[in-house]
């Protein structure tokens, strides 16, 4: 379907679609089976630009928005969800940066990573701290003109290989959700280490890693925004992204979808390709539909979200949710149709339906998605009254 | 370092098929590119500048649609390119084309390191980057499959040999064309794309370089084409049956027939 | 220069439309009309039923030397004193050449301390050995040898040189070529003489082989080509058979423009499958590992690489890197050979685009027949040695 995108966000849909398909379909099982993190791949994708779309201009960027991200994160996850989440997580660590970062701070780092030079990453989860982001326990103390962190924060997407990360710890602990504020913490900083990389169900290409902060040691001239603001920072940040996930997932389920498709049209049973059996059709009808109405939703939102609108907290969420329940529906639906092949790592829809779990849950579960969606809901209505 | 990186436009022959029928070319729809050879030529010039510094540019000769893949090296981060376009270049043979290309390579102020893809594949001749090397009297080494060390003055590379490879010393200004190993093309960059769209692309013919129209094309080549024919392909499918010992004779000199496997003559 | 259409002769039937390999004719009001894509080439000259074009003819200054030069030369690579194989078949082809023109036929060679050589290259029949012995030439450089060998041609004048179109042959000759003026064709399947005009006929393919394309070179001389190694015949090997050596001398002070820092010999098995024009492959139907010793010969052979099915591979016969198929790679080569291959669906896949396509098996219902350009019911290890053999016998 035509989205009527400008010539530019053609041109990084169709970029991004040919480093998929020429370099990243090639490779994406071996990397899955290996765990293998995409070094070359993130090469590639710094040499096309590609971590430049979100950064301004003026940091060496492209100066693009959300729905610029939208685009470049579906056509990556149709290939593999891996890689997908490796770049979209860089983005994720450097939101924190172009909304609350001063010139500084700018200057430094998003021309870092939106030459690739480095990646970035973002820490706000901790082992006893999921869905309840406000009982982190990771402290930051001045001292000084510096700050001493002291804790853990765990699955860190892009831990261990990111340079720029975007922490959250507590400040002030007698001061609750307002006691939080975020840093930059720099690979290599005193005090600053990782944990063992995980191993995973899917996104195996993604290295996810614990931060180790031991008497950590950083400028004071590292705080994003003010003392005090760690949440809002994460808040906005997540408003942001979300729709990111949701292109995550619109791609990777239109992968499946392809798959499935290409292969009911050769398969034959019973004499004749089982693309023409109803059941089948209609599942893959289905699994179109799906999409198609995922992938407007989050266009949709991505471009009220470049609008400059103030509220997105609603939409976003929902741009994250729908598509995320949607694409293990059209993946899981996927490996059914191919059957027994699709079981099989031989084929590619299996590492998809795993793929696609992590969608409903990171970024916030699908049910912290919904509470979001409900206190909104419960706030717009109670105004109405 | 100045770099200059030869690129050819070339049909898609990889996706040229016979007519089984007719046994003529079926080419409807092939696209023209670039030459698939000259990626990896593109490639090696633009990791040079990135250890040496310097500038890009991008030399090709052909009609003026082939502008085309000077854009194309424009997006994957070539700094400028020059076309040399003339109907008088036409029907060129390697000799010909050379004496088009060293005047090219002059026309853009001269190269500290001229880079080839080893061959293009509609000719597959191979030819024109040594010819080049000898028209501009510089030092080649052909067929690099690899850079050891990189500075001002010289060159070291791996220089791929029938028995293994060479490790060789190329003074500079030199000539290499490279083969496939040489390091896989990058993607197109965002940047380089939208340069690449506002780009135009410099136009040079015979007499802009003081060539005359006798030097170059068909009139400046020594060889010619007599004859240019199908290779006998049969399009059946065959069961050969009799003695094991028949049937493997019968399928070599079918396939010496249909000139897939090339003996004497 | 120009391309000349008949109008009157024109009847706009189109096979030149079809014929041209750049898209550049095109009809217009009924009449071809060739457009900017033309180079020239000549293609629709030949394939036009009505003879209604031609290509004008190009005035070329005349020149002098197709009356004075004479000799067939053959050029002798050599690498650290060996010379491979397509010397011995350049010498044959180039005695037949010779013969034609009535005239001699003589080796050059190059090289430090390869004297020991000459011998040899007159046992395959060179009637004289051009030897330029010199320490500046004892480690390849295109500059220097071509040096040499641009002197000599122009003080000898030979009318045909031959050299092999191996990875030196193809950078040196065609800088030897433009450093004496002449043409070059790259790469020939076949040579023969036009006697009455005294010229060679070159005959190669073109547009990755999907064309054959016969190339002269009229005027200049001497009439080069590289030709394809395992293309020609070799002569009679006489041991003893005389001739003259005639030592060229290498201008004083020859020393190399590049500088040779290692040679290093790699005999590590190339299997770059997607790139190969020839894929022998072998399946589970060989039986056992050692099978691959004649998928290997067939290979060498046919100057082909070796493919592998799962099966194969699964069974540990080979290495993975050899595997065609779904999880493989996918091959289109010129030639895809098949044996002991059953054609399980991913392994068709993977490769069934080839362009020829040749299948040995004992079951006559295996499925890689339905995709066989020639198929051959039977044993493998009758029909290989069989097809092994009528090779060597029609290379000589």
């Amino acid at each position: 379907m035509d989205y009527f995108l400008s010539e530019e966000q053609e041109m990084i849909r169709d970029l991004c679609r040919q480093i998929a398909e020429e370099r990243i379909k090639p490779v994406r099982a071996e990397l899955d089976e290996k765990e293998e993190f995409p070094t070359e791949l993130m090469k590639a994708l710094a040499q096309a630009d590609l971590f430049g779309i979100i950064i301004p201009e003026e940091y060496g960027g492209l100066g693009g928005g959300c729905l610029e991200n939208v685009i470049a994160v579906e056509e990556l996850s149709r290939a593999c969800l891996g890689v997908s989440t490796t770049y979209a997580a860089s983005f994720l660590g450097a939101y924190p940066v172009i909304l609350f970062g001063n010139e500084e701070q700018k200057q430094k780092y998003l021309t870092q990573i939106a030459s690739g030079e480095q990646l970035a990453a973002f820490a706000l989860t901790e082992s006893a701290s999921g869905s309840d982001a406000g009982s982190i326990q990771t402290r930051a103390e001045k001292k000084g003109d510096e700050y001493i962190i002291n804790g853990s924060k765990q699955w860190i997407t892009n831990g261990g290989e990111a340079g720029i990360y975007s922490v959250v710890a507590i400040t002030d602990p007698n001061k609750g959700a307002r006691g939080a504020t975020a840093f930059i913490v720099e690979d290599g900083d005193p005090g600053f280490g990782y944990g063992k990389k995980e191993t995973k169900l899917g996104i195996r290409a993604s290295a996810t890693r614990e931060l180790i902060f031991n008497d950590c040691r950083i400028p004071a001239d590292r705080v994003l925004g003010r003392e005090g603001m760690g949440f809002v920072v994460a808040m906005r940040t997540f408003d942001q992204s979300r729709p990111g996930v949701g292109a995550q997932a619109v791609g990777v389920a239109q992968g499946a979808l392809d798959e499935a498709a290409a292969f009911a049209r050769v398969r034959k049973q019973f004499d004749k390709p089982i693309i023409t059996f109803q059941a089948v059709a209609h599942m893959l009808a289905n699994m179109a539909i799906q999409v198609e109405a995922a992938r407007a939703l989050v266009y949709a939102v991505a471009r009220f979200i470049d609008s400059g609108a103030k509220d997105t907290s609603k939409v976003s969420a929902m741009a994250k949710v729908f598509p995320t329940d949607m694409a293990m529906q059209v993946t899981t639906d996927a490996v059914q149709i191919l059957g027994g092949h699709g079981y099989m790592r031989e084929y590619p829809v299996e590492k998809m339906m795993r793929d696609a779990k992590i969608l409903q849950i990171y970024e916030g579960t699908n049910q912290i998605q919904r509470n979001v969606i409900g206190q909104e809901l419960n706030k717009e209505y109670g105004r109405k009254k | 370092m100045k770099i200059i990186v030869c690129v050819k436009q070339v049909p898609d022959t990889a996706n040229v098929k016979l007519d089984p029928e007719t046994h003529t070319l079926k080419r409807e729809g092939v696209a023209s590119i670039i030459n698939p050879f000259d990626l990896f030529a593109l490639e090696a010039g633009l990791r040079l500048r990135e250890q040496a510094g310097g500038e890009l540019q991008v030399l090709s000769m052909g009609p003026p649609q082939a502008a085309e893949v000077i854009k194309q090296a424009i997006e994957f981060g070539a700094d400028g390119g020059l076309l040399l376009a003339d109907r008088a270049f036409a029907g060129a043979d390697t000799w010909a084309t050379t004496a088009a290309l060293a005047a090219g390579v002059k026309a853009l102020g001269g190269a500290d390191v001229v880079i080839c893809g080893k061959q293009a594949v509609d000719g597959d001749t191979a030819q024109v980057g040594p010819g080049l090397a000898m028209r501009l009297g510089i030092p080649q080494v052909a067929f690099v499959k690899g850079f050891r060390e990189v500075d001002g003055q010289s060159l070291v590379v791996e220089r791929q040999m029938d028995d293994g490879f060479d490790v060789v010393k190329l003074p500079l200004p030199g000539l290499i064309t490279v083969v496939r190993e040489v390091g896989e093309p990058r993607p197109p960059s965002l940047k380089g794309k939208m340069r690449a769209k506002k780009y135009q692309v410099p136009v040079k013919g015979a007499a802009d370089m003081g060539l005359d129209a006798a030097q170059v094309g068909l009139a400046g080549s020594y060889t010619q084409v007599v004859e240019v024919f199908a290779p006998q392909a049969s399009g059946e499918r065959e069961m050969l049956g009799g003695a094991p010992a028949e049937a493997g004779a019968a399928v070599i000199d079918r396939l010496v027939q249909a000139k897939v496997i090339m003996v004497g003559s | 220069m120009a391309l000349i259409i008949d109008k009157e002769l024109c009847t706009g039937c189109g096979s030149c439309v079809d014929e041209c390999p750049f898209e550049a004719m095109e009809l217009k009001d009924g009449l071809a009309r060739p457009n900017d894509q033309c180079t020239l080439c000549g293609a629709c000259v030949d394939a036009c039923p009505e003879k209604a074009i031609t290509l004008e003819e190009v005035q070329r200054a005349s020149d002098e030397r197709a009356a004075s030069h004479r000799g067939v030369w053959v050029f002798a690579e050599q690498r650290g004193g060996r010379m491979p194989e397509v010397v011995g078949e350049l010498l044959g082809q180039g005695r037949r050449l010779a013969d034609d023109l009535g005239a001699s036929l003589s080796a050059v060679l190059l090289g430090h301390q390869v004297e020991g050589l000459a011998a040899e290259l007159m046992a395959l029949g060179a009637d004289a050995v051009y030897l330029a012995d010199h320490p500046g030439l004892a480690l390849f450089d295109d500059d220097a040898y071509c040096r040499v060998l641009a002197a000599a041609i122009q003080q000898y004048k030979p009318e045909v040189f031959l050299a092999g179109a191996t990875s030196l042959g193809r950078s040196l000759i065609p800088r030897v070529a433009t450093a004496v003026s002449t043409g070059l064709t790259a790469d020939c399947t076949g040579l023969a003489i036009d006697l009455e005009r005294r010229l060679l006929l070159q005959t190669r393919p073109a547009f990755g082989g999907n064309i054959m394309a016969t190339i002269i070179c009229p005027q200049a001389r001497p009439q080069m080509a590289t030709v394809r190694p395992r293309v020609m015949k070799k002569g009679p090997h006489e041991p003893g058979r005389q001739g003259e050596l005639i030592r060229l001398e290498p201008p004083a002070g020859l020393t190399p423009a590049t500088q040779v820092l290692e040679v290093v010999e790699s005999l590590e098995e190339k299997i770059n499958l997607t790139g190969a024009d020839v894929i022998v492959c072998g399946g589970r139907g060989l039986g056992k590992p050692e099978g691959f010793d004649l998928v290997r010969q067939l290979a060498e052979a046919l100057g082909g690489v070796v493919g592998a099915t799962r099966g194969a591979v699964d069974s540990g016969w080979i290495g993975h890197a050899h595997q065609v198929g779904q999880t493989g790679r996918t091959v289109a080569p010129k030639l895809y050979v098949a044996l002991g291959v059953s054609g399980a669906v991913q392994h068709l896949v993977g490769m069934q685009s080839s362009d020829h396509i040749v299948a040995v098996n004992t079951d006559p219902n295996a499925p890689i027949f339905k995709v066989a350009t020639y198929g051959i019911v039977g044993d493998l290890y009758e029909v290989v040695p069989a097809m092994l053999g009528r090779l060597k016998e029609l290379r000589g």
